[in-house]
This record gives C-alpha cells, sequence and structure tokens, in this order.
C-alpha cells in the first residue's frame, strides 16, 4: 500500500533557533527544513532571523544571505538566479515553486522551507533527482530521424514552431511532477508531468520521425494513464506552463490510433 | 538492496501498450452516464414515496424499464473500472489483484442482481 505517513526516522522535529540580527528593525522569520544524512538525526527545522532592510527580494536572497551571514552548513542547490537553470526548486510556503523567483512579498507572515516533497533528501534543501532525470532520459528527450540529413538544415514552418511554445520552456526544475500525488504514489512506473510534457514537445515536432514509436512506449496503464487531470502540475509551475495540457494531447493522440 | 542503474530503474519492465482502451470506455461512459443518470433521477425521484402498485407500474413500462437497466450496467461498469484506477493508484502486490478482482465481481454482482429484480418487475 501507498505510504501515507513518513518513515520513523523522517519525521521532522523542532530545531536550532538563531538569534535575531542585532539593531534590526525590519525582520523576518524563516523556518527551513534541515537534515544531515551525516549525523543519524532525524530532520529538524531551524528557525533564522533575517534583516529584510539588508537582503534582496527573492526568497533565494534570503537564503543565500542565511548561507553568508547566519549558518554556513545550510544546503541548497542555485545557479542562475532568474529561472533559466531550475536549480533552486524548493516548497515554499506550501508552493513548489524556484526560490530565485519567488518574491517574498507573495508570502504571509513566516516563510517556510521545504525541500521538493515526496523525494529522497540528499541533504537540507536538495532532492535526490536522479530518478528524475532518468524518466526523462527514457522519453528520449531528442529529435529522432529516420530521412538522410539534409544538407543545410531539417525545416519547420512558422506554424509547427508554433506548436512547441509552452512546452520547450520547461526548465526541469521538477516542481510539477513532485507536486502530482499520482506521482507520489507511482514515481516507480509513472513518469510524472514534467517528463510527460517533454514528451509531448518531441511528440509534437514537426520534424521528429519517431511519433509512433514513441507513442508506443508511452502507452501504458502507469507510465501515461496514471494522470487523472488533478491539475497541481499546471497550478505550481514557476514558468507558468501546463503539462496537464500536454498529458491530455498525448492521451487524445492515443485514443485517434485506436479509434 | 539492488545495483541497479537509474536508467534501468525508470525503463522498468517497459510499456504494457495498453491502457487507451480502459480511459476511452471511461470517457464514453463518463458522457453518457452524464445523460442518462439526471433522466433516471427523475423517474426514480417521481417514484419515490409512491405506494407499492405506483412503483411497480412505473417500472413495468419500456422507457423506465431499459433507462434503470442501462444505469445498471454502464454505471456499475464505469464504477468498476473507476475503482480500479484508484486501487491501482495506492495498494501494490497482491493486495491489488485480489481487490481489483473483488470490485469487478461486485460491479458484476450488483448488475446480475439489479438485472433480475427489474425483469421480475417488468416482465
Amino acid at each position: 500500500m501507498a505510504e501515507f505517513r513518513l518513515p520513523k526516522n523522517s519525521r521532522i522535529t523542532t530545531g536550532k533557533t538563531w538569534p535575531n540580527p542585532e539593531g534590526a528593525t525590519n525582520v523576518r522569520k524563516f523556518q527551513i527544513y534541515r537534515w544531515n544524512p551525516d549525523d543519524g538525526k532525524n530532520p529538524r527545522v531551524d528557525t533564522y532571523f533575517v534583516d529584510m532592510d539588508k537582503c534582496g527580494p527573492m526568497v533565494l536572497d534570503a537564503l543565500i544571505k542565511i548561507k553568508n551571514e547566519i549558518d554556513p552548513t545550510l544546503t541548497f542547490r542555485r545557479s542562475c538566479r532568474e529561472g533559466i537553470c531550475g536549480s533552486c526548486a524548493m516548497n515554499i510556503d506550501g508552493i513548489n515553486t524556484l526560490a530565485c523567483i519567488y518574491g517574498l512579498d507573495e508570502i504571509k507572515g513566516d516563510v517556510k522551507i521545504y525541500p521538493l516533497p515526496h523525494m529522497p533528501v540528499v541533504k537540507d534543501l536538495i532532492p535526490d533527482l536522479n530518478h528524475f532525470y532518468a524518466q526523462h532520459a527514457s522519453i528520449m528527450p531528442w529529435l529522432e530521424t529516420k530521412t538522410n540529413r539534409p544538407a543545410k538544415e531539417w525545416k519547420q514552418s512558422i506554424e509547427d514552431r508554433k506548436k512547441l511554445d509552452g512546452l520547450y520552456e520547461c526548465v526541469m526544475c521538477a516542481s510539477c511532477s513532485t507536486s502530482c500525488p499520482s506521482y507520489w504514489w507511482n514515481s516507480d512506473r509513472y513518469l510524472g508531468p514534467a517528463a510527460l510534457l517533454h514528451a509531448y514537445r518531441w511528440i509534437i515536432d514537426s520534424r521528429d520521425e519517431a511519433t509512433g514509436e514513441r507513442l508506443d512506449d508511452l502507452e501504458d496503464p502507469f507510465k501515461l494513464y496514471r494522470c487523472h487531470t488533478i491539475m497541481n502540475c499546471a497550478k505550481t509551475c514557476p514558468k507558468g506552463l501546463n503539462p496537464a495540457k500536454a498529458i491530455a494531447e498525448i492521451k487524445k493522440m492515443m485514443v485517434e490510433r485506436h479509434v | 538492496m539492488r545495483y541497479l542503474t537509474d536508467r534501468k530503474r525508470a525503463e522498468g519492465r517497459g510499456a504494457a501498450h495498453a491502457g487507451t482502451e480502459h480511459h476511452w470506455y471511461m470517457q464514453v461512459s463518463a458522457v453518457g452516464l452524464a445523460l442518462i443518470i439526471p433522466v433516471f433521477l427523475y423517474v426514480f425521484g417521481r417514484a419515490l414515496g409512491s405506494g407499492y402498485d405506483e412503483v411497480i407500474a412505473t417500472f413495468s413500462r419500456p422507457f423506465p424499464a431499459i433507462l434503470t437497466a442501462l444505469v445498471l450496467v454502464f454505471g456499475m461498469q464505469h464504477f468498476a473500472k473507476g475503482a480500479q484506477m484508484m486501487i491501482e493508484d495506492y495498494f501494490r502486490k497482491s493486495t491489488k489483484k485480489i481487490l481489483i478482482m473483488s470490485v469487478i465481481i461486485l460491479g458484476y454482482g450488483i448488475t446480475a442482481v439489479g438485472l433480475f429484480a427489474l425483469a421480475k418487475i417488468a416482465l
């Protein structure tokens, strides 16, 4: 049966409360999930106070400030700081999003930060995304052709290129897949919204010649049909994409092959 | 502990090449039921609270009897297939198989009992 409670050694305890910054008047409270695989202890939630007069506007700015000035052991992924790399995906204020483009002014009250839900944690806010990336690789995220390579380039009309809008922008941050209850319970077999959005991106590409094989590989009660149109993926996507619509389009193509 | 690569875990046993017929059946039956259930509820609601003879007379007429039969057959099929999806979501291994079989048997059972009762009334 699917597990609805965290295992005993994963249950969260109350952690350390760090002191208020001296002389600060505009202070904000941050509650951040911490777990160190080396100390053998349960995860905990540490409390930090950040002087907002000396902090940037985004959640990632606050995290970097905490790491630089309060607690250098706080661990998280980050790179581009502008929503392109997808590294800093985490659960902020109950929403899976990118810390670099999520404004602190969008959060009421204390700022609660956890790693992406229902994923194995490597350390603190870093989830293990190996399986997620392998699922992405399994849908063959590249152009598959059978015709001999043209002398110059594979041509595509403006109309066909437009079909890729809303798909190619995905940065593989895993916010959508980790917000999907179907993915929580069946991530071993269900590909999840991110991989399926990418699958559709290649299925719909006018230059790709492996449409049939791609659909064959997806036709499975678990790989594709675990999507129950819950729509958490579309609600949470920090890039404003709609993976649920892409999955519905794949299902439509499957039905059109049968009926 | 098994030393499998991430790719092998992700690929699993490949695709079953099934699921589309189940999905299509659920879509079609959902539309069909959305049309006939309100009519059935109207017919059933009108008969509710009436005397024994009146109810028997209502369900002896061809339209209410055929409508009830359709609701029983397609409603129970839809229920069984929907419940199967739910069971597949949350259960694993033998429990999953036993529950799926149980819910299919329950669906057929209710359909059979309902049709038998309807036949006794209508014929």
